[in-house]
């Protein structure tokens, strides 16, 4: 065994009454990749926060390169040589590269002769490790994937030796994340330790070199990933057997549920988000959406269920059609039979400050049902959200409990459990397990299924490629607003719809393809640039397409 | 100053007056709050409601109280309804700032009441701005009378009995809030306008209807101060009793029963200010006004210094 370059023994972290960590125990390897491994709450972040010296721990120690140590604050923790990547990216989104890399480590009096310094580091830094970002771009033009490269640089500038990442891939393409983990590999090699917090089986398997896993606060498990496998880890993540892949049987469409015709919809500050979007869903099918997130996919989900104004196009659903002159607004789309799983259940499926049941009606709130002459039906009310609460298992079962205080899979569930309890003929539902953890996910989905199974139109729209894979009848892909083409879920590859994702056509490929074999496709001239991390170069005009050697492979770009 | 305040029924009655003017104005803060809005208009909207009751009683003296009670409350209602329909219109559908309409509409109120108390309103050979005295068929019964009925003696008071119709909006407004489907949207609409869009709440009316009943709540200080006890339209009978309402509400906690506890409060202040001034010498008005501040501080600071330890104190009795 090599030199460790942390150790955590014996960590315990209570907030209140709630555990978060329960006699923690770590090794991590010098020069290896860990990846740390749990659901949501199981205490992965805690774990980290204590390290990063976000918390204290309540008892425990931690020795970093085998000297023990005190970490008090986020400045310890990088005097030891830790650098943290966070989920959400800290950066001033108006700063360059440059600045926000010096941001806290500036010396003297004057900011120019420390940006003049820092500058020659940076560039070295980004020569060594393949970093390259270019250091005067200024942060809110560059891409996600390029943003999490100046993360990664700015701990690296301040002397880190062991580098966590949190979540990383979360906001990354599969093709991003690729890389991403191209450039850990880099890092390894370099001598670097990399700590990887993921709740992804897939990401453990194709990256890590070392695995433990952590379920309710404890460490469950230190594993070798070449020893393990994903339904291994998956069973110790949740404590019982986990079906990964989906059970369905082949569809049997209907009539159509759903139309869209032509619509398209531009947003306030005058960006056209979807671009001229026809497609249909049929009753007892699900249609998956798939897409990097911000490709208009959000602004397709609000205008179909009347969050947004329908601008231009029209929808049908059932017998009813929907013009832009009848404003119909979400609670018409609910009578015309559609129910709306949204994206994000913080802000838009649920009040959080309200209790459970308050919740269970939101939407519902005007049905006869509920109400009486003057006063709504407490009852009623009741009645409705305990069936749902019983009949998802939501847990803890309270009625009462604020919305807020349940965990995000059950915030997920109450949502799940309102929309579906009200069995309608269509259900649109965006990011179904977002933050939601294994157990639940296996469920929402057997709830999803069981939609289809029982004859309804389901359009499902997800960031995550596996679940559209395992779910989806047929899956169309969104890039740049528009639907780049439609693959059957039987055949499809996630090679294939990678490429839509990125917004290259099939044909495209093939073509260029014939041309140089084995060679990728990038989308065209802004993508290229961006792939290449740097802005505004000219390639010349009359030319059609350009190929390019990098990270040793060929790759075809239209311009 | 709780002698004042309580210590002899004159005092009582001045405390419970006054006390019920901050009911009004503060359930007119509380249901723009539970909306999302900071509605500090409620001085404005107590002002042209009390005009509204001014120009019922004026109009239909010779009318029974029985009728004209409901009427008058009907006009503090469209009136003060009206002032914070148009802040409530622009904040919906113009997304012009609450703060900024409502106190802009406060001094439109005020110019508004000066030019019409001293040009329209104002018998010709008055000389102050006010409007003549209602005919007694109009007046709220005072207090005293009321007891009399029961053949019980009390000092005569402005306390009316619009005390009693300030308990029953209480009662209305808490269960308009948290048991009825408005009220829900009213909330929804107020804790989280995205979820609000997603359920079909209709955040633009919401707003509007929150401002309406806000304005309505306030103008029923007009009731109070007009019909109940000077009986006659005046200037700025409203004084201050509508910036106090935001006090009263947010001590309040925005919830009726804190509401009438808060304002029972600041009758007391008032009241027992008043008396202090006038029985100690070495304390002037100003020392009065420094007093109310610092029990207004203590009472909305405290509640979250004592808040852990009375919180662990419930918990205790419930196990």
């Amino acid at each position: 065994m090599s030199a460790l370059a942390i150790e955590l023994t014996g960590i315990n972290k209570n907030f209140g009454n709630v555990c978060a960590n329960k006699d923690v125990s770590l090794k991590v390897e010098s020069g290896t990749i860990h990846g740390i491994i749990g659901e949501n709450g199981a205490g992965k972040s805690t774990l980290m926060s204590i390290l990063y010296g976000f918390y204290q721990a309540d008892s425990g120690t931690i020795s970093v390169q085998d000297k023990s140590m005190q970490i008090q604050n986020a400045h310890d923790a990088i005097d030891a040589g830790i650098g943290m990547v966070h989920q959400h990216f800290m950066l001033v989104d108006t700063f360059t590269v440059l600045e926000n890399v010096v941001l806290g480590t500036e010396t003297g009096y004057s900011l120019k002769k420390s940006l003049e310094a820092s500058a020659l580091e940076l560039q070295r830094l980004e020569k060594e490790y393949h970093l390259e970002v270019g250091i005067d771009s200024v942060i809110n033009t560059l891409p996600v994937g390029l943003q999490q490269r100046v993360e990664i640089l700015k701990a690296l500038y301040r002397g880190a030796d062991i580098l966590i990442l949190d979540e990383p891939t979360g906001v990354l393409t599969p093709q991003e994340a690729d890389h991403l983990f191209r450039v850990l590999s880099e890092l390894r090699e370099q001598g670097k330790t990399v700590i990887l917090i993921t709740h992804k089986l897939r990401e453990i398997m194709a990256i890590t070199d070392n695995v433990s896993v952590m379920r309710q606060g404890e460490m469950v498990a230190h594993l070798k990933t070449a020893e393990t496998n994903q339904e291994e880890l998956a069973e110790l993540m949740v404590g019982r057997k986990v079906l990964l892949q989906v059970d369905k049987a082949p569809a049997k469409p209907g009539k159509p549920v759903l139309t869209v015709e032509h619509l398209d919809f531009t947003d306030d500050s005058g960006v056209h988000r979807v671009k001229d979007v026809s497609f249909n869903v049929r009753s007892g099918e699900i249609v998956g959406i798939a897409g990097v997130s911000g490709n208009g996919q959000s602004e397709l989900l609000a205008a179909i269920t009347g969050i947004q104004p329908l601008q231009k196009g029209q929808l049908k659903i059932n017998s009813e059609t929907i013009r832009p002159d009848m404003r119909a607004d979400a609670a018409d789309m609910r009578r015309f039979g559609m129910a709306h799983v949204p994206e994000d259940r913080q802000r838009m499926g649920l009040v959080t400050s309200f209790s459970a049941q308050e919740n269970s009606i939101l939407g519902y709130h005007n049905d006869p049902a509920y109400n009486g002459l003057f006063e709504m039906d407490r009852d009623a009310i009741l009645s409705t959200c305990q069936h749902g609460m019983e009949h998802y298992d939501v847990r803890p079962n309270n009625l009462n409990l604020r919305a807020s205080l349940f965990s995000g899979g059950n915030q997920q569930k109450l949502v799940v459990a309102r929309e579906l309890e009200r069995d309608p003929e269509l259900l649109v539902i965006g990011q179904p397990t977002r933050g939601v953890d294994i157990g639940a996910i296996e469920f929402i989905h057997r709830q999803i299924i069981a939609m289809r199974d029982a004859g309804k139109a389901v359009l499902l729209v997800s960031v995550e490629l596996d679940e559209i894979l395992s779910l989806s009848d047929r899956i169309l892909v969104m890039f740049a607003g528009q639907i780049m083409g439609e693959v059957q879920a039987s055949s499809a590859n996630e090679r294939d719809i990678g490429l839509l994702m990125a917004g290259i056509s099939k044909e495209a490929h093939e073509r260029n393809s014939s041309k140089y074999p084995g060679c990728h496709t990038g989308h065209n001239h802004q993508s290229f640039t961006r792939f290449f991390g740097f802005r505004n170069c000219n390639l010349g005009t009359g030319r059609r397409s350009v190929v390019c050697f990098k990270n040793h492979a060929l790759w075809c770009f239209r311009i | 100053m709780l002698y004042g305040a309580f210590g002899y029924d004159e005092g009582l009655g001045y405390t419970l007056y006054y006390t019920t003017n901050f009911i009004f104005t503060g359930l007119a803060f509380a249901v723009g709050f539970h909306c999302g809005l900071f509605n500090i208009g409620a001085e404005g909207q107590a002002y042209i409601g009390g005009l509204g009751v001014g120009l019922v009683c004026l109009w239909l003296e010779s009318w029974p109280l029985w009728l004209v009670f409901p009427l008058a409350i009907l006009a503090s209602i469209v009136l003060g309804g009206l002032w914070g329909a148009i802040p409530g219109y622009l904040k919906a559908k113009r997304g012009s700032h609450e703060v900024v309409t409502t106190i802009m509409f406060n001094f439109i109120a005020s110019v508004v009441m000066v030019n019409l108390l001293s040009h329209v309103l104002k018998p010709p050979q008055e000389m102050s701005p006010e409007s003549r005295e209602f005919s007694e068929g109009v007046w709220v019964p005072q207090m005293h009378e009321i007891f009399e009925w029961f053949g019980i003696e009390i000092t005569q008071t402005p306390l009316n009995g619009t005390f009693f119709f300030a308990l029953i909006c209480l009662f209305l407004v808490w269960r308009f809030i948290w048991y009825t489907r408005w009220g829900y949207e009213l909330r929804t609409v107020g804790t989280n306008e995205t979820a609000s869009v997603y359920a079909g709440i209709s955040v633009s009316k919401n707003i509007i209807i929150a401002m309406v009943i806000g304005g309505g709540l306030a103008g029923f200080v007009g009731i109070n101060e007009i019909m109940g006890s000077s009986h006659r339209l005046m200037l700025n009978f409203q004084a201050g009793i509508g910036f106090t309402g935001i006090a009263v509400s947010l001590i309040g906690r925005n919830h009726p029963l804190g509401i009438l506890l808060a304002a029972l409060l600041f009758g007391i202040l008032y009241q027992g200010g008043a008396e202090l001034s006038f029985e100690v010498q070495a304390i002037d008005r100003h020392m009065v006004v420094l007093i109310q501040g610092l029990v207004i501080l203590f009472a909305g600071a405290l509640e979250n210094l004592f808040r852990p330890q009375i919180e662990q104190f419930v918990k205790r009795l419930a196990t």
